[in-house]
């Protein structure tokens, strides 16, 4: 394979073989995957226990605490599957591909589960399950935009042309993420303006802001162990014929007989 | 308790939604293992079907 | 027809453009399907909605966007289709002349056969929708600026699912998720000069669109034929 070199040398160069990154990979999952509960605890904690009722929408707001974080990773993990992407194409690497790869199905996940949640954010605050605002509506957009890359990749045989090919799509469709922020600030919109602003003072209470910024940083660590355990399966197939996957599996010692009667893990 | 689930009247909008969330997670949960048990079963048969074409035995490894 | 002759950027893409032009009049039917399937779909909505003018009125410019949106996702799949298939395509990818001028030839060549006729008819279906003439101008001036844009969006969408399963329905999910912001400030601009606020803001965003898709398409197409065929 064609491995690039890279001023930060070795370090980067050693993870960028799958047969290196496996086992990387495995040992980082349980930290992200503790990381993730731990903090969804603490932010869930935060969100009811501590965060006091809305006045103006009860405890309809509680929902607010799995939304944003929702729509915010669906967007987020767009940007970092197109950075992969992005990545894959420049230097040719298959394990780039992979990850990006690995990364769609949560974010098509977290964009659904945002969908969602907004709806029934949606029908006892502002009256309707589904109000056609920019914000809801660019996420749906956002989920056939991971549709599609997932549905390109399987409809493109082989892996490595799956790979460009998605890759180039996902390119193109990041370009769209910016469009769609911007479609927030031009319309009027019915959805509650973004309430985390950088500049301006948050419109909630500082409480339910710590909640969510709980759930959202839990929500990054759920992420990547995710991703990081979906590459895991992802290498092993692509690279099926190496000899690394071989001595894995020989490591790994009998199991479950397959369709052809061999015993492996 | 009963008072805290029902969230003010909204229980059935709060919980219809962290309710989503969890079946969302299983569901993704649920589907890593299967697709992990899934490719190593493909494995194993990639393997066993070239096993007869590597003439210096298993171990050979591709770039 | 080798493009031996046009080594040059704007000679390829005259050249590219030229020959699909050619190729594009010989099969007059298939274009005139096109421009019969946009009427019809904007006709289907009065009969299955309401023939209230009033509701007309409001819903026109969607309607027309719509409508011109998927009758420019039927001339798409010929777009490679034909070349890729008698092996042109391969040529062109290996010629000397730029590739990116060739694929912007033919996405030229695919705006000026499919878009136009669809820019042109705007306004019979303002008509049928019963907008007024202010109204109707900037419909097609929307449709002027964002239909090329379809092409292009289409374009690269056409060239990554050359070979791949799936067909049309394929083509559709990847572009029209990517035609969603044209299809909002596209209609949105006749909405807005309804409403009072002018049309200006939509179709500027809309050149500018129409700009950044003329930097940008041809490397992504090109980039994309060259991946089909690897």
């Amino acid at each position: 394979m064609n491995s690039p070199v890279t001023p930060s040398g070795s370090i980067w160069f050693r993870y960028a073989s799958p047969a290196s990154f496996y086992p990387l990979a495995g040992r980082l999952i349980p930290w992200f995957g503790a990381a993730a509960a731990i903090l969804a605890i603490a932010g869930l904690y935060v969100g009811f226990a501590v965060a006091p009722t809305d006045w103006q929408q009860g405890e309809a707001y509680r929902i607010i605490f799995i939304h944003v974080p929702a729509a915010w990773m669906a967007m987020f993990t767009y940007l970092v599957m197109a950075f992969w992407c992005a990545l894959s194409l420049a230097f040719n690497t298959r394990l780039s591909a992979m990850m990006a790869q690995a990364l769609a199905p949560t974010g098509a996940m977290f964009a659904f589960v945002s969908l969602w949640t907004g709806a029934f954010w949606g029908r006892p605050t502002w009256g309707a399950y589904w109000v056609w605002d920019a914000r809801l509506t660019s996420t749906l957009i956002l989920l056939f935009l991971y549709l599609g890359f997932i549905a390109l990749r399987a409809s493109i045989d082989d892996p490595r042309r799956a790979d460009r090919a998605s890759a180039v799509l996902a390119l193109v469709g990041v370009i769209n993420v910016p469009i769609i922020y911007f479609s927030v600030r031009w319309w009027n919109t019915l959805h509650q303006g973004s309430t985390i602003s950088m500049t301006a003072a948050p419109k909630m209470a500082q409480t339910m802001l710590v909640a969510m910024l709980l759930m959202t940083l839990a929500a990054w660590a759920y992420t990547i162990a995710v991703a990081l355990y979906r590459v895991r399966s992802i290498m092993i197939e692509r690279e099926a014929l190496s000899g690394w996957v071989g001595d894995l599996e020989r490591k790994a010692g009998p199991a479950a007989p397959t369709l052809t009667g061999a015993t492996t893990r | 308790m009963i008072e805290w689930l029902a969230m003010g009247g909204y229980g059935f909008y709060v919980w219809s939604s962290y309710g989503m969330l969890a079946i969302a997670l299983i569901v993704e949960l649920v589907g890593l293992r299967r697709h992990r048990r899934e490719s190593w079963r493909r494995v194993a048969d990639m393997r066993a079907e070239h096993a007869s074409e590597w003439a210096a035995g298993p171990g050979e490894s591709k770039p | 027809m080798k493009p031996a002759v046009a080594t040059g950027a704007f000679g390829a893409l005259w050249w590219a453009c030229q020959r699909d032009l050619r190729l594009a009049m010989r099969s007059r039917a298939e274009l005139a399907v096109i421009v019969v399937f946009f009427l019809l779909v904007t006709s289907l909505f009065p009969l299955a909605v309401s023939p209230d003018p009033v509701l007309l009125r409001a819903i026109a410019p969607g309607i027309a966007w719509v409508a011109a949106l998927l009758a420019s996702l039927l001339g798409l799949s010929r777009l490679f289709a034909a070349d890729h298939g008698d092996g042109t395509l391969e040529q062109m990818v290996l010629a000397p002349a730029p590739l990116q001028a060739l694929v912007a030839g033919k996405v030229l060549a695919h705006w000026l056969a499919t878009g136009v006729p669809l820019v042109l008819l705007a306004p019979v279906v303002g008509l049928q929708f019963g907008l007024d003439t202010d109204a109707i101008a900037v419909l097609v001036a929307s449709l002027a600026l964002g239909t090329p844009i379809l092409s292009w969006l289409g374009a690269i969408a056409a060239a990554l699912t050359l070979g791949a399963r799936g067909g049309s329905s394929l083509l559709a999910l990847l572009v029209l998720p990517l035609a969603v912001p044209v299809l909002i400030f596209g209609a949105g601009a006749v909405e807005s000069y309804g409403s009072g606020l002018g049309a200006d803001a939509h179709l500027s965003l809309l050149g500018a669109g129409l700009i950044v898709v003329w930097v940008f398409g041809p490397a992504a197409t090109a980039l994309a034929v060259r991946i089909a065929h690897e």
